[in-house]
């Protein structure tokens, strides 16, 4: 994989070469084996790459049609083989095996309506010199970042917000709207991101950006559940076709010149994965875990008895809390954002386990729980509209405590109070977010932190009402059930899932993910599919399962589903715990940054170091309000501390500022 | 009462970090409508009612009326001191 910055400048003036290699410069993770920049006149491209497929050819930028096309690009295009194939019986010649020439003469030929055929997860741009115009596009889910920022006459954008940063036109604050999103949604919602000025294409959005400085961005693609009206399908016959989609999209997603790893977390969807490659094509896979010292998090029996049954060779990597501890700072500054768990910090460990292997793709099971009915939130849903149903009955809530045996707090909730949690009032019923409302409600409480003047300024905003704007228009005529899978699919799997979780974990280590559930031809058809064939009853991901049936051990096919989790906030407070946790949270610091109110951090910090922190809504407030001042400390201090800090990746174990 | 008043008051402010002096939490204040417990808060808030007043609630006890405001929480209290005074 790799990473891409550009400039376009709408005067004409000339964008200089060292200004480019700044940019992409600090965006070096993301392609260590090769950098190049390309300047012609107002407009600049920048590459970092990493050498996946035709190491030798596929150089970048890289220019087509006789100089006048030039692109960079990150991701793969995984059906360039078939592409290329057409491409050729249509008349044009290649001299590489590089997906990246593949792009350029699906440009040519069909022009902005190329990304259609494309299988794959990309953020490119295309100068076109013949037309003066800059076309960018981003992969239908959003596996593959893409940010810009317009400064004055000027369009500047990259894979990586810091990249942006690197040009000095682009001013460096936070947008407390992008915060109002992260304290609510858990990520900020395309286009916008925490700072201010710095825009993300949304997923499935193309950009194309006139010399005049006009831009137009248009969706290339929608996710729609309007096909499951179609009505039943026979399920074993459904089963059989995910299997072979499934299959299919493993295939491509082998395609690279360099060896490919798998990661196992104990789920069923990592082990599909692996089954797939291991059952269906000759590859010797490689696997690799996280291991929690804390058992309650700890699935290595699962991962281990999944690497056996494949015949996979397996490495772990051991996470305690002191590890995660260590490393939140870099996984901040790769982040970008503030993020309320801290569940990406074992995937940054992980990722640099399969690094210094010298692997650098690896399969994931990433959006199985989204398109086929995993999540716990979309079961919950199901639960509280049976209990809403009869909100009298004693029985229905029931179900909500067998289906959270792991949380002893809400075993003993009063009965009175959880209605009022689990949001079962008429009213609750009619909102188009019913599924997302125990968990958006508990979140937003964390405003409560904010300093009187950040909430003043957000005061009138209604982050909901934005939301529902932006619903499609048939999204009313959707089963409940595929409407809380549409907003978690155009909302945390892009904002979170696949960024916070996924790309920057894995490519601070220079590692690409790839996952078959996300091509979207296994997208498209379990967007179509009944919700009764992916929840049965409270039967999670039924259709996965009876298509992964004798592929896995049954042992991972029959367990219940344990979300992916990882040693909370308690964990900057063990042992002597780090310096910088200390001076980020200390009151002057809070308040001289003016975002959260000093005192109230101050007694959430107090709870911690007495060990009375225990809620699920206290470890968010923690983490959460702990990497924003990390952001601001990575991201807004004074560019010479920064400049210090950038020399000092392992982070910010001694923060100083003044 | 007024030390009641206080204490409660006192739990709650630092306990659902409300800020230096839980500013603009009005007795009748609903903390569930504001937001300021979630459902590990309200175990909080039983167990600490429990330990510092040396009263057990019941699980029927265990409702809004009772326990979801500075004033439910007096009134409550009230009653359920009055016999022991």
């Amino acid at each position: 994989m790799c990473g891409i910055a550009g400039v376009f400048d709408f005067d004409g003036r000339p964008v200089d070469a060292p200004l480019l290699r700044r940019m992409i410069g600090r965006a070096h993770h993301r392609g260590p084996d090769d950098t190049g920049v390309h300047a012609d006149g107002p407009v600049g491209l920048a590459h970092a790459r990493l050498s996946i497929v035709d190491v030798a050819g596929g150089r970048q930028p890289m220019a087509g049609r006789d100089g006048s096309l030039w692109i960079a690009f990150n991701g793969e295009i995984f059906n360039h083989v078939e592409l290329r194939e057409e491409l050729r019986a249509r008349g044009h010649t290649f001299s590489t095996r590089s997906d990246t020439e593949v792009i350029l003469k699906a440009y040519e030929d069909r022009g902005d309506a190329c990304v259609r055929d494309f299988n794959g997860q990309w953020a490119f741009a295309i100068w076109d010199a013949r037309r003066r115009r800059l076309f960018l596009s981003r992969d239908r889910l959003g596996v593959r970042p893409l940010f810009y920022a317009h400064t004055g006459r000027r369009l500047v954008f990259g894979s990586e917000i810091k990249a942006l940063f690197g040009h000095p036109a682009v001013p460096r604050e936070l947008d407390l709207r992008g915060l109002d999103e992260v304290f609510t949604f858990w990520c900020p919602l395309a286009p916008r991101t925490v700072f201010r000025g710095v825009e993300e294409l949304p997923p499935g959005h193309s950009m194309i950006v006139e010399a005049s400085g006009a831009v137009r961005i248009t969706p290339h693609w929608r996710l729609d559940y309007q096909a499951v009206a179609g009505g039943e399908r026979d399920p074993g016959e459904a089963a059989e076709e995910l299997r072979a989609l499934l299959v299919d999209a493993t295939r491509l997603r082998l395609r690279a010149d360099v060896p490919v790893g798998a990661y196992l977390s104990g789920g069923l969807d990592s082990t599909v994965v692996t089954a797939l490659v291991t059952r269906f094509t000759d590859t010797r896979l490689r696997t690799f875990s996280v291991v929690f010292d804390d058992p309650e998090f700890d699935e290595r029996g699962y991962q281990r008895d999944a690497a056996r049954f494949l015949g996979s060779e397996h490495a772990e990597v051991r996470c305690s809390g002191g590890d995660i501890a260590r490393v939140f700072p870099d996984v901040i500054r790769h982040t970008e954002t503030p993020i309320l768990r801290t569940a990406p910090a074992p995937l940054y460990l992980l990722s640099r386990l399969v690094g210094a292997q010298g692997y650098k793709v690896v399969l994931t099971g990433e959006g199985a729980d989204e398109m086929l009915g995993g999540y716990d939130i979309f079961k919950e849903a199901k639960i509280r509209r049976f209990w809403a149903a009869d909100p009298g009955s004693r029985a229905r809530p029931l179900l909500l405590r067998r289906m959270y045996p792991w949380l002893p707090n809400l075993q003993r909730q009063p009965e009175a109070y959880r209605r009022a949690f689990f949001h079962v009032e008429p009213a609750d019923l009619a909102s188009p977010f019913f599924s997302h409302l125990p968990r958006w409600t508990l979140t937003a409480g964390l405003k409560r932190f904010f300093a009187p003047a950040v909430r003043a300024a957000l005061a009138t905003r209604d982050v909901y009402a934005e939301l529902r704007e932006r619903l499609p228009a048939r999204y009313g005529d959707w089963p409940p059930f595929c409407q809380a899978q549409y907003l978690e699919t155009t909302g945390l799997l892009p904002g979170y899932i696949l960024s916070s979780q996924g790309d920057r974990m894995a490519m601070a280590h220079s590692v690409e993910l790839r996952s078959p559930f996300l091509d979207y031809r296994v997208v498209e058809f379990a967007a179509a599919l009944p919700p009764s064939l992916k929840m049965r009853g409270l039967d999670e991901k039924h259709l996965l399962k009876r298509a992964a049936a004798g592929l896995i051990p049954p042992a991972i096919a029959a367990r219940p589903k344990q979300p992916y989790r990882a040693p909370e906030a308690a964990v900057f407070f063990g042992g002597s715990g780090e310096d910088y946790v200390a001076e980020l949270l200390a009151p002057g610091r809070i308040a001289g940054d003016g975002l959260f109110d000093p005192a109230a951090v101050d007694q959430l910090v107090e709870k911690f170091r007495a060990g009375r922190a225990i809620g699920i809504r206290d470890n968010m407030a923690l983490v959460g309000i702990l990497s924003t001042q990390l952001l601001i400390h990575h991201f807004l201090a004074s560019s010479e501390e920064r400049s210090e800090h950038e020399a000092d990746p392992a982070g910010a174990s001694s923060v100083r500022r003044h | 009462m007024k030390q009641i008043r206080q204490e409660l008051r006192r739990f709650v402010v630092t306990n659902f970090l409300l800020g230096e002096d839980g500013d603009g939490l009005g007795d009748d204040a609903s903390f569930l409508e504001q937001g300021i417990v979630d459902s590990t808060g309200v175990l909080e808030l039983v167990s600490f009612l429990e330990r510092r007043y040396a009263i057990t609630l019941e699980d029927e006890e265990l409702v809004p009326d009772n326990l979801d405001s500075i004033r439910n929480l007096m009134a409550f209290l009230e009653r359920k001191l009055q016999p022991a005074a």
